[in-house]
């Protein structure tokens, strides 16, 4: 085995041992946290797969966690208030609609952005998510700008998504389970002719291959993974708002992903682990900054609120001198 | 017999420049037929429209009796068209056999397999691996395609020429950039493939040209003024004056 392969057992292994432990030992938090990285991990794998091995800059990927996350909360809310049947609490219908829903709109706006390249891509995959989200806003129904709370957890027979644990166990098995998915679609024969294409797209047209399909096949998978996701992030939040599909998180998304390394498996998932962390290991330490200030001096300095601001300059510093992002860290010691 | 090619009328115009005016031009079955001509004179643009980038404004392309004049790229190649690059075109972050492999896999027909692992696929590993012993890469096909020499990548592309086993093969000026032993290379290279294949080939190098063509013609402004046998075309006055210059 390769180190690369020793290093993401090790982190997918540490990944699945160490949440539990927080919660046994009375830091819930942790767990907390980790089942929201994993969460966002998953999406980001997926959108590694057009981003990073595509070489499609997808910067409208929030869309598809939103709808993902509303397809679990608009079927409980008309449980809820209209008494339709209870199948409309059941995860795999929320699942089947979730993926349903966001390979559709993959699907047609994927074949609209395709024909754009570079730019031009980014924007209009912009563009079609932020019409999402304008949409969702305009829905008075279901809450608007506002948001709705989901009531219900979505129900699978022997699970109970209510236990935190249980609700981890689900994402990370399913981080998993995408991890190899991702990993198969990459080394086979159409993930060889996508990442031609992103190598060199003409070429790759002109042996005979029509990449427009090939990429947009990967544009839909990429979708309905993260509408996956999105339907598991709703049941960890239970709370649904056209914030998640905002264009920021699409831009936190892509983030992961560059600052995990592209075009790797475990990338993402470290850059996920790292968005995460950081931000909370910021707020702490800004935290006591303050508390520190205060004790001393009585200077009362709200700090914490900014913590955007070494963040964005260590993740610059990251992007710029470490090539490859934390997995380019990890391979340069192998040479 | 038919011609395996064959275009008639063809003219492309950007703005008010002629790069192809009113072009003629057959390819035989088996032959090895060159296009050669001056800077300018449209060879690019002619074989951009002849693999389908590039859409003429008037004329019609036959390839094996078929009017493909509006067929896709991808379509062409699918019909037994291929092409080389004059600048080199090549996947160059993926590995040497990677780039190969592509190309046997474009033959073998569409790449919607999901599930098995195309590097570890014993049937494109042995085919590229053939390949690249036919054209003396063998050595260097697990190398980074960016690593690899300018002489070596023009190898490479016609290598994944022979991949598509088509049974026209348009090699853009593939002794661009080349110096004289790697010239040497490459002229015994297709020496060897030859006869096998169909090939149009588009070429400023004279020597290479005269060396290896059954037919030539010669180019001038986007029209041919000229076709014929390697003898015909030396001994052609208005070939001579147009491109051979005077002491030709």
């Amino acid at each position: 085995m390769t180190r690369k392969t020793w290093i993401t057992l090790a982190a997918m292994v540490a990944l699945a041992a160490l949440p539990p432990v927080f919660y046994w030992t009375g830091n819930a938090f942790y767990l907390d946290l980790a089942t929201r990285l994993t969460i966002l991990a998953i999406a980001a794998v997926s959108l590694n797969l057009i981003l990073g091995y595509g070489g499609l800059i997808s910067f409208g990927h929030a869309a598809y966690l939103g709808l993902g996350a509303y397809a679990v909360g608009i079927p409980a809310y008309h449980w809820l208030y209209d008494g339709i049947g209870d199948w409309a609490t059941n995860g795999f219908v929320h699942i089947g609609l979730a993926v349903a829903i966001t390979a559709t709109f993959a699907l047609i706006t994927g074949a609209i952005c395709l024909r754009t390249r570079g730019v031009y891509f980014i924007m209009i995959t912009m563009a079609f998510a932020q019409m999402i989200y304008y949409l969702i806003v305009s829905i008075e129904t279901y809450g608007g700008d506002d948001g709705l709370v989901i009531d219900t957890r979505s129900e699978f027979p022997g699970l109970n998504l209510d236990d935190p644990l249980q609700l981890f166990g689900l994402a990370y098995v399913s981080l998993v389970v995408v991890m190899l998915l991702v990993k198969m679609i990459v080394n086979s024969r159409f993930g060889m002719v996508l990442q031609a294409a992103k190598g060199n797209n003409e070429r790759t047209v002109t042996l005979g291959f029509n990449t427009y399909i090939y990429q947009l096949f990967a544009y839909v998978i990429s979708g309905a993974i993260a509408g996956y996701a999105g339907a598991l992030l709703g049941n960890f939040t239970t709370f649904i708002s056209p914030e998640m599909m905002d264009w920021r998180t699409s831009g936190e998304l892509m983030f992961m992903v560059i600052l995990g390394g592209t075009a790797t498996i475990l990338g993402p998932v470290l850059g996920s682990a790292a968005f995460i962390l950081l931000e909370e290991i910021l707020v702490d330490s800004l935290t006591w900054v303050e508390h520190l200030l205060d004790g001393i001096w009585g200077m009362k300095i709200e700090l914490s609120n900014y913590w955007h601001l070494p963040f964005g300059l260590l993740l610059i510093i990251i992007v710029l001198y470490v090539r490859g992002g934390l997995m380019g860290l990890i391979n340069r010691k192998e040479d | 017999m038919a011609a395996l090619l064959d275009i008639s009328g063809l003219n492309k115009s950007f703005g008010g420049i002629k790069a192809t005016d009113d072009l003629n031009l057959s390819v035989e079955p088996g032959e090895l037929h060159a296009i050669i001509g001056p800077n300018g004179a449209g060879k690019t643009t002619l074989i951009s429209q002849l693999c389908g980038l590039q859409r003429p404004d008037t004329g019609v392309i036959r390839f094996k009796g078929r009017d493909v004049t509006h067929v896709p790229p991808h379509r062409r190649a699918r019909l037994g068209m291929t092409r080389s690059y004059q600048i080199t075109s090549l996947i160059m972050e993926m590995s040497v056999r990677d780039n190969i492999a592509l190309a046997v896999q474009a033959r073998e027909g569409h790449a919607f397999r999901f599930i098995a692992a195309a590097r570890k696929d014993p049937g494109l590993r042995e085919q590229a691996d053939a390949l690249l012993a036919r054209v003396g890469l063998q050595a260097k096909a697990d190398m980074k395609t960016v690593a690899l020499s300018h002489g070596e990548h023009r190898h490479m592309e016609i290598a994944i020429a022979l991949a598509s086993q088509a049974d026209l093969m348009l090699l853009d000026e593939p002794m661009a950039g080349l110096g004289t032993e790697e010239t040497n290379a490459m002229i015994n290279l297709l020496k060897g493939i030859k006869g096998q294949h169909t090939i149009l080939l588009i070429e400023h190098d004279m020597d290479a040209v005269f060396a290896l063509a059954d037919r030539i013609s010669v180019l001038v402004y986007g029209h041919i003024i000229a076709t014929g046998t390697p003898d015909d075309i030396r001994g052609n006055e208005a070939v001579q004056h147009a491109y051979l210059g005077e002491d030709a």
